[in-house]
C-alpha cells in the first residue's frame, strides 16, 4: 500500500531515499526544489490532507538542515514523512503556507528558532516565542550552547554543579580505576 | 444551527486573503491586550485584540510566556535524563508525554514491552484523561461565570490524583512509564478503591449534567458561539474533541490503535453543531466513555508478572540512527513525539506535536473575529488550549 | 519591538476640534521611583504589630500562574484543601493583591510581566517563590530562556521547595509567611525601594530597555 504511493511519487519526483519505518509510517527524501510540489501532490492526489507537523533537524556535521513535513491520510490512516535537505549556510526554503493556514505558524517558529527563512510566508521575522530583547543566535541551532548562555546571563546560584552520571557511576563502582 | 440575524462577517472588511482590514490610526478601533494574567483556565498566553465597541475586529495571539526550550534541553541529556523533564511539557496531563517519548525510544531502540506494562500504561493514560477532562469542565463552567462546576469537578479530580499517588507516589507528575515498561504494577486493594472513586465521579457527573447542560445562562451563551466549520478540520489541523464536535470522527484510539485500545470496546461520540455547547457535550460524553474504559481495563491488568523489559545500562544506552513518530489521543487531540536519533547516547532532536499548536494560534485568531470580548475566555476554554505545548 | 509600535507620540483631534499631543509611553506610567517606609527595620510598636497581624491574616494572592505550580492553585481554592479558611483568596488584578506567587520557572517574557505586576501591587507586598526553579533554576538550570534566581529580580520572602510543591506544602508555606509578617520582617517592598538601582540593573540586563518603564504603578 505504502509502496504503491511511494512508487507513484517516484514517477513524478526523483526520490532519493525511502525508509519503511512501520506499516503505517514511511519516510521519503526528495530534493529541495521538488519539496513543496511533492507536498502539494501528496495533499491533492494521495489524500494526505492532514499536516501533522513541520519541523527541522540540524545536521551540523553535514552542514545541512533536514525539514520534515509529516503528513497524515485520515481515510487510509497512513503517515508519510517527507524529508528535504537544505543548505545550512543559506537556510532558505519555499513556503507552503498556501496549502494549510497552520503552516504559517510552523514556518514562523522555524524562522525564529532555526533561522531558516521562507520567503513569501507571512510573519517572517516577527517574534513568536522568544522575547523582544533576545539578542542571541537562533537557539535551536546545534552550535548554540544553552548552558554557557544561561551561565553568562541568568545569575546562576553558586554551588550548583552537574555530575555526569556515567562518570559518577564509574568512580563509585571502580574507585581504583578500570 | 444558530444563525446571526445580520451578516456580521461584513465588518471588518476583509482583503482578498481573508485578513481583516483594520487601521488603528483611524480612531475607530481600540487595541487592548487580553492576558497573560488571565481569568480562565486557558493558561499563560495573551491575545492582542483590536476592538470596535466590544466586538473583536482582529486578533493576534502572543505565546512564549512558558517557553523553556525543552527540545534544546533534551538534545543535551541522555535518553533516561530526557524522561523526567519531558513530563513538564504539559502539566494537566503529563502521562501522554511519558508514553510518547518512551514508545519512540522503544521503537528506535528495538525494545519489546511486556503485556502487563501495556495494560498498566493504558490504565494510566485513561486516568490521566479523566483528570484532565474534569479540570477542563471546571474551567469551561468558570469562564461563563458558573464557578460551582469547578468546585465540584476539581474536587472529583483530586480523587483521581489520590489514586495516582497510590500507584506512583506523585500527584501531578508521575514518571511511571520509563522506556521499557512501567515502574510497578497495581498496589493491593487498588481495584476496589478505584471503583469507588469512579462511582463518586459518576455521581458528580450526573449533577454536572443537570447543572451545566440545562442551565439557561450556559445555553444562551454557549449555543452558536465559536463555530468551527467541518471544512477547517484539515485546513487547520484540528484534532480530538474539537474535530469530533464538528462531526469529523477523529480519534487516534480508533484510527491508529496503540497499546490495548484494539481490545477495548468503546464508541467515538460525535456532535454536529460544532459550537461551544457541542464541544462541551462531546467532552462530557468522553468522560463517561473514559469511566467505562477504566472499568473495562481494571480487571484485565495483571497483578504479577514481568512489567519491565530488559533495557541496556541507561548510562551507556546508545540508539542507532533512525527517526520515528508516535502519537496518542490526549484530551485535546493528537499528541505526538517526533524523535530523531543519530547513534549517540543523546537524542538528535525531539519535536513535540501538541494539539494546541494549531488550536491556540492559527485557529483562535480566525475564531476570535466578530466575538464579544466577554466570550473569548469561553471560546478558548472550549478549544482546551494549553500554551506550554505550543512553545515547549 | 513589534509590540510597542503603537506607543509612539501622536496628535489626536478631540470632537470639538482641539488638537492634543499625547505620548503614550509617558502618559501610561509614572516614572517616579519608590521610596522605603520610615524606620521599617526597627522593632515594631503596638500599632504596627496590630497592622502586621491584620496583614498576615488577609493574604490576597494575585491569580497569575506563571508556571507549572499554578495547577495546584485550583485544588487549593476548592473544597479538598480550601485555603479560603485561612483568609487567603485569589484576586484578578495586581491592585487588589498583596501576595505575588511565582509558581515555578520564569521565562524572560513572563519576567517582564511579573516585574510590572509586582511594581503595580500596593505596598506592603510579599513574594513567595514556588518550586526549585525559582531557587536555583531547578530542572531548567541550563535553559536559555528561564531565569535561575528569583531573588536577583525582586525581594523574596519565602520559598517553598519541591517540583512541584504539593498543596499541603503550600499551606505550610503560607503559615511560614504569616509568621514572618507578624514578626515585622515582611519588608520586601522597602528592600526593593532601597536597592532599586541594583534590582533595575539586573532586570535590564535581561529585558533590555524596550517597553520597560523605570517604575510602573
Amino acid at each position: 500500500m505504502m509502496k504503491e504511493i511511494v512508487n507513484r511519487l517516484k514517477e513524478k519526483f526523483p526520490v532519493t531515499a525511502e525508509i519503511y519505518q512501520r506499516d503505517d509510517l514511511t519516510f521519503v527524501t526528495v530534493e529541495k526544489k521538488y519539496g513543496v510540489d511533492a507536498v502539494a501532490y501528496l495533499k491533492e492526489y494521495e489524500g494526505f490532507t492532514h499536516l501533522v507537523l513541520l519541523t527541522a533537524v540540524d545536521w551540523l556535521e553535514e552542514g545541512e538542515f533536514q525539514l520534515t513535513y509529516l503528513l497524515n491520510n485520515p481515510k487510509a490512516k497512513h503517515d508519510i514523512g517527507l524529508r528535504v535537505r537544505i543548505d545550512r549556510e543559506t537556510a532558505e526554503m519555499q513556503t507552503a503556507h498556501h496549502l494549510w493556514p497552520a503552516v504559517t505558524t510552523y514556518e514562523q517558529e522555524l524562522n525564529e528558532m532555526f533561522g531558516i527563512s521562507f520567503p513569501g510566508s507571512p510573519r517572517q521575522g516577527h517574534r513568536f516565542i522568544l522575547d523582544e530583547a533576545w539578542q542571541g543566535p537562533p537557539p535551536y541551532r546545534r552550535d548554540f550552547d544553552t548552558k554557557k548562555y544561561s551561565e553568562e546571563t541568568y545569575f546562576p546560584r553558586p554551588g550548583r554543579s552537574k555530575i555526569d552520571p556515567a562518570e559518577h557511576m564509574k568512580k563509585k563502582l571502580y574507585p581504583e580505576g578500570m | 444551527m444558530f444563525t446571526f440575524n445580520e451578516d456580521r462577517s461584513l465588518f471588518p472588511e476583509h482583503d482578498e486573503k481573508g485578513k481583516p482590514i483594520v487601521d488603528v490610526e483611524s480612531g475607530q478601533f481600540t487595541k487592548i491586550w487580553q492576558g497573560p494574567i488571565h481569568p480562565g483556565m486557558t493558561g499563560n498566553m495573551s491575545l492582542e485584540l483590536t476592538i470596535q465597541g466590544d466586538e473583536i475586529m482582529d486578533c493576534v495571539t502572543h505565546v512564549g510566556y512558558l517557553h523553556r526550550g525543552f527540545e534544546k534541553l533534551m538534545e543535551r541529556r541522555r535518553f533516561i535524563q530526557c524522561f523526567p523533564i519531558c513530563v513538564r511539557v504539559a502539566v494537566p496531563e503529563p502521562d501522554f508525554n511519558e508514553y510518547c517519548l518512551a514508545s519512540t525510544i522503544e521503537e528506535l531502540g528495538g525494545i519489546e514491552v511486556p503485556e502487563a506494562a501495556d495494560w498498566m500504561r493504558t490504565l494510566l493514560l485513561e486516568m490521566s484523561r479523566l483528570q484532565s477532562y474534569l479540570a477542563q469542565m471546571g474551567g469551561q463552567g468558570s469562564s461563563f461565570g458558573l464557578g460551582l462546576i469547578g468546585q465540584w469537578t476539581i474536587w472529583a479530580r483530586d480523587l483521581v490524583l489520590d489514586r495516582f499517588e497510590e500507584i506512583s507516589g506523585g500527584r501531578i507528575y508521575h514518571m511511571h512509564m520509563p522506556p521499557g515498561g512501567v515502574r510497578s504494577l497495581l498496589p493491593s486493594g487498588f481495584v476496589g478503591r478505584m471503583n469507588e472513586t469512579l462511582d463518586e465521579i459518576s455521581a458528580v457527573m450526573e449533577e454536572v449534567e443537570r447543572v451545566l447542560f440545562h442551565n439557561s445562562v450556559f445555553k444562551k451563551r454557549a449555543i452558536g458561539l465559536g463555530y468551527i466549520d467541518p471544512k477547517w478540520v484539515d485546513e487547520y489541523g484540528i484534532t480530538g474533541p474539537n474535530a469530533r464536535a464538528a462531526g469529523v470522527a477523529k480519534d487516534v484510539r480508533k484510527d491508529n490503535p496503540y497499546l490495548m485500545y484494539d481490545r477495548l470496546d468503546f464508541d467515538v461520540h460525535l456532535e454536529y453543531d460544532s459550537d461551544v455547547f457541542a464541544r462541551t457535550k462531546v467532552r462530557y460524553k468522553d468522560i463517561l466513555t473514559t469511566i467505562d474504559l477504566i472499568r473495562q481495563i481494571l480487571p484485565q491488568v495483571p497483578t504479577k508478572g514481568e512489567f519491565m523489559a530488559e533495557v541496556p545500562n541507561v548510562l551507556h544506552w546508545k540508539i542507532p540512527y533512525g527517526e520515528t513518530y508516535k502519537r496518542a489521543e490526549c484530551t485535546r487531540g493528537e499528541y505526538g513525539y517526533y524523535t530523531v536519533t543519530d547513534g549517540s547516547g543523546y537524542p538528535r532532536r525531539i519535536n513535540v506535536r501538541g494539539p494546541s499548536y494549531t488550536h491556540a494560534v492559527t485557529l483562535m485568531e480566525k475564531m476570535a473575529i466578530n466575538l464579544n470580548i466577554a466570550d473569548t475566555a469561553g471560546v478558548m476554554s472550549s478549544l482546551h488550549t494549553y500554551p506550554p505545548e505550543v512553545e515547549r | 519591538m513589534e509590540k510597542f509600535k503603537d506607543f509612539k507620540k501622536r496628535t489626536v483631534i478631540a470632537p470639538d476640534g482641539e488638537k492634543i499631543e499625547i505620548d503614550p509611553m509617558k502618559d501610561y506610567y509614572c516614572d517616579a521611583i519608590p521610596t522605603p517606609r520610615k524606620d521599617y527595620d526597627k522593632i515594631p510598636g503596638i500599632l504596627e504589630n496590630f497592622k502586621n497581624w491584620a496583614r498576615s491574616e488577609s493574604l490576597w494572592i494575585l491569580a497569575y500562574g506563571s508556571g507549572c505550580g499554578a495547577i495546584e492553585m485550583r485544588p487549593l481554592m476548592t473544597p479538598k484543601h480550601d485555603a479560603y479558611r485561612y483568609g487567603i483568596q485569589w484576586r484578578p488584578t495586581p491592585r487588589q493583591a498583596n501576595l505575588l506567587m511565582i509558581s515555578g520557572y520564569l521565562s524572560v517574557k513572563t519576567l517582564r510581566i511579573v516585574v510590572r505586576a509586582y511594581e503595580q501591587m500596593p505596598s506592603p507586598k510579599y513574594v513567595m517563590g514556588l518550586g526549585s526553579c525559582t531557587i536555583n533554576g531547578g530542572m531548567y538550570w541550563d535553559s536559555y530562556n528561564t531565569i535561575n534566581r528569583l531573588d536577583h529580580f525582586m525581594p523574596v520572602d519565602t520559598y517553598v521547595t519541591g517540583c512541584m510543591p504539593r498543596p499541603e506544602a503550600l499551606i505550610a508555606g503560607f503559615d511560614e509567611l504569616k509568621k514572618i509578617i507578624r514578626a515585622g520582617k515582611g519588608v520586601g517592598a522597602d528592600k526593593y525601594a532601597e536597592n532599586f538601582a541594583w534590582y533595575k540593573e539586573n532586570q535590564k540586563k535581561i529585558l533590555g530597555d524596550v517597553g520597560l518603564p523605570e517604575y510602573s504603578w
